[in-house]
């Protein structure tokens, strides 16, 4: 009942958006699909809500096959597009009422699903859903995909352009969700919500890098990842670039992260060398990586 | 059935609170049908015109009079040279200068023949050739009455009569030509663009994803439009029967139906342009450029098929406005019935059908 995709593949006349591309999203699962602008996200959502039509491979979701019985997974689907798809000329309420009705429901039957969303933008039931806010809209788009209990949920990054307290509550939604048993894939180019989901796969360009748990691919990073800061960030990156032992380097907020060539690591010379750079308060820490470092890494 | 009342209903929301789009709608009708049959007219009326009357006796001066006191001329000039002709034409004082040569009324009598020179400013083609035809009959006249106690050997009387409109107004040409434009670029413009609006603002791709099926979405689309429309219709047909007293000898009812089907084609026609374009500028586009022209220079609205050029009269068989008017025409001014249209409407279903085919054809379950 959950998805499952078979090498499919897709490409716009030269460009190739997917390529090859094969996982399964298993029943009940806070599946993420991570990976930057461009990377094919969205082409894949559109193939799995039967929008397109895959150049290679099948697909099915909730047991149903995209191509051929795409009629029913139209009705048990609930698809909320990247961009804001909903008519800014109704207001929140007559948004929702319209698609309870073209999905044959009503608000009422189905409203303990959509409560703990609906209550917060309940107070502004009769605005027009163009005047809302960012955050609300995203809340409304939820509801609105949700109000027909779907069995599988897309959402083409659900919180891009949200403030990070709405991204937060955003997610606690998407975990009670879960919860109540629908299959939820989620697209982000956010890093930090990655962690948040059952199982992550890493898109770029088309293909798939890595598929598991968020633990388990923070695991999979291939050598140790120090924390390195200094008083000025900028020669910090240029003296670490210019490094010969320099293996990676990635500014990550307030440091930098790097890996170097040799094993085990020589602190010492390092530190010798960003002091002979003219920097100073250099600080080189041991640091657990990120799901985002992993991302860098195998992107290379 | 609930699900397309629920379409139904928002697609309302939609053109109620759209002011443009309302206004489009009720507004563009009733500016149009005033516009066209107040400002633009065939007729003339007091036209202004010159006399040039070098004879100056008693016949140029019964014939002036008799034009001074027909309601479609004023006399404003009397000239006395030849040669200020050309300024006071140059000036656009005068449209026309009627001028008697000497002696007019004596060569009347005694030659049997006199001259009089009808000159036209013929910058505007069409009213300088209608206003040397009704200063001709009025001339014809006068020489009738001087003709009346002598008799004349072979001579052919026309006995002209102007059925369906005897008084010639031009009203009565416009109101259904405008009818007829009116109703095909509401009903063609604006559900294409309803249609595109949804592919525009991403709405469509939720609609794909959602148990609705194609023709509900359109019928969906268009049954708002129909109604509107009928409205429209009614309102053209109440302006001009009661602000312009456009008879309707036929049967309302008959012109009602009539009516009916003809925006159902053109409804038919905005859904196949809507399948076709992506936006609602190549939409609005296709409409006016691809709709609006060929309704009001093909269709026999303004310039008569008859004197086109083979091509272009082929190709007005394509053009529903085309039978339209024949049909609206036949109702109104004529009174026949539905005998006497039936070729005409068959024609505007076959086409409707054909276009409801291949936009259901061309409808587009997927993204492309």
């Amino acid at each position: 009942m959950g998805i499952t995709i078979s090498n499919i593949s897709k490409s716009y006349g030269e460009i190739t958006a997917l390529s090859d591309i094969s996982f399964d999203v298993k029943p009940g699962e806070l599946f993420g699909l991570i990976g930057p602008d461009g990377a094919g996200k969205t082409t894949l959502f559109r193939i799995l809500t039967t929008l397109l039509i895959a150049d290679h491979g099948q697909a099915t979701v909730a047991g149903y096959d995209v191509l051929n019985d795409y009629k029913s997974i139209r009705n048990s689907v609930g698809y909320m597009p990247g961009r804001f798809s909903l008519y800014q000329d109704l207001t929140v309420e007559e948004n929702l009422n319209f698609f309870a009705t073209i999905f044959g429901t009503t608000i009422e039957e189905n409203y303990d699903l959509v409560k703990d969303i609906y209550v917060q933008i309940e107070p502004f039931k009769n605005r027009r859903a163009g005047k809302l806010s960012g955050g609300m809209k995203q809340k409304l788009a939820l509801s609105c995909a949700l109000i027909h209990k779907p069995k599988v949920l897309f959402l083409d990054e659900p919180t891009t352009g949200v403030d990070p307290v709405s991204r937060k509550e955003f997610w606690e939604m998407l975990k009670r969700l879960q919860k109540k048993g629908i299959t939820i894939l989620v697209s982000t180019p956010y890093m930090d919500e990655a962690a948040l989901c059952d199982r992550i796969a890493l898109i770029q360009d088309g293909n798939i890098l890595e598929i598991d748990t968020p633990n388990a691919i923070v695991s999979h990073f291939p050598k140790p990842l120090y924390n390195i800061s200094a008083h000025n960030m900028y020669n910090l990156i240029e003296s670490l670039t210019n490094y010969e032992h320099t293996y990676s380097i990635f500014p990550f907020g307030e440091f930098v992260h790097y890996t170097d060539k040799r094993h085990p690591i020589d602190k010492a010379s390092l530190k010798t060398y960003l002091e002979f750079q003219g920097l100073t308060d250099i600080k080189i820490e041991k640091t657990q990586p990120t799901i985002e470092d992993t991302f860098m890494e195998l992107a290379k | 059935m609930k699900r397309f009342v629920g379409f139904v209903r928002k697609e309302f929301y939609h053109i109620f609170r759209d002011k443009r789009s309302l206004f489009i709608l009720f507004g563009m009708p009733i500016a149009q049908i005033l516009l066209f049959g107040f400002a633009i007219t065939n007729e003339i009326n007091n036209v202004d015109i010159g006399i040039l009357d070098q004879a100056n006796d008693v016949t140029s001066k019964e014939i002036i009079n008799k034009i001074s006191a027909s309601k479609h001329f004023s006399i404003v000039d009397i000239i006395h040279q030849e040669s200020s002709i050309e300024s006071i034409f140059k000036k656009g004082k005068v449209k026309a200068v009627l001028q008697f040569e000497n002696n007019f009324g004596n060569n009347l009598i005694k030659e049997k023949q006199a001259n009089v020179q009808v000159l036209t400013d013929a910058t505007d083609p069409n009213m300088a050739s209608t206003i040397s035809n009704y200063i001709s009959s009025i001339l014809k006249k006068y020489q009738q009455e001087l003709n009346k106690n002598v008799s004349v050997d072979y001579q052919i009387v026309p006995q002209s009569r102007m059925v369906y409109n005897a008084e010639l107004k031009s009203v009565y040409m416009f109101v259904p030509g405008v009818m007829t434009v009116i109703l095909m670029l509401v009903s063609a413009m604006m559900t294409s663009i309803s249609i595109t609006r949804e592919k525009e603002q991403g709405t469509m791709e939720i609609l794909l994803v959602s148990p609705l099926k194609p023709f509900q979405v359109i019928i969906g689309k268009v049954f708002p439009y129909i109604f509107l429309s009928v409205i429209n219709a009614v309102v053209i047909v109440l302006l001009s029967i009661f602000v312009f007293h456009v008879p309707v000898n036929g049967s309302l009812f008959l012109l009602g139906i009539e009516s009916v089907l003809f925006i159902i084609t053109s409804l038919a026609l905005g859904i196949l342009i809507s399948t076709i374009s992506a936006t609602q500028q190549t939409a609005m586009m296709i409409s006016l450029m691809g709709l609006m022209l060929p309704t009001i220079l093909l269709s026999g609205f303004i310039f008569p098929i008859s004197s086109m050029p083979l091509p272009l009269q082929v190709i007005s068989n394509i053009i529903p406005a085309k039978w339209f008017i024949i049909i609206v025409k036949g109702i109104m001014l004529k009174g026949i019935g539905i005998g006497f249209v039936l070729k005409e409407t068959f024609i505007l279903l076959l086409m409707t059908l054909v276009f409801i085919g291949v936009s259901v054809k061309k409808y587009k379950i997927r993204l492309e």
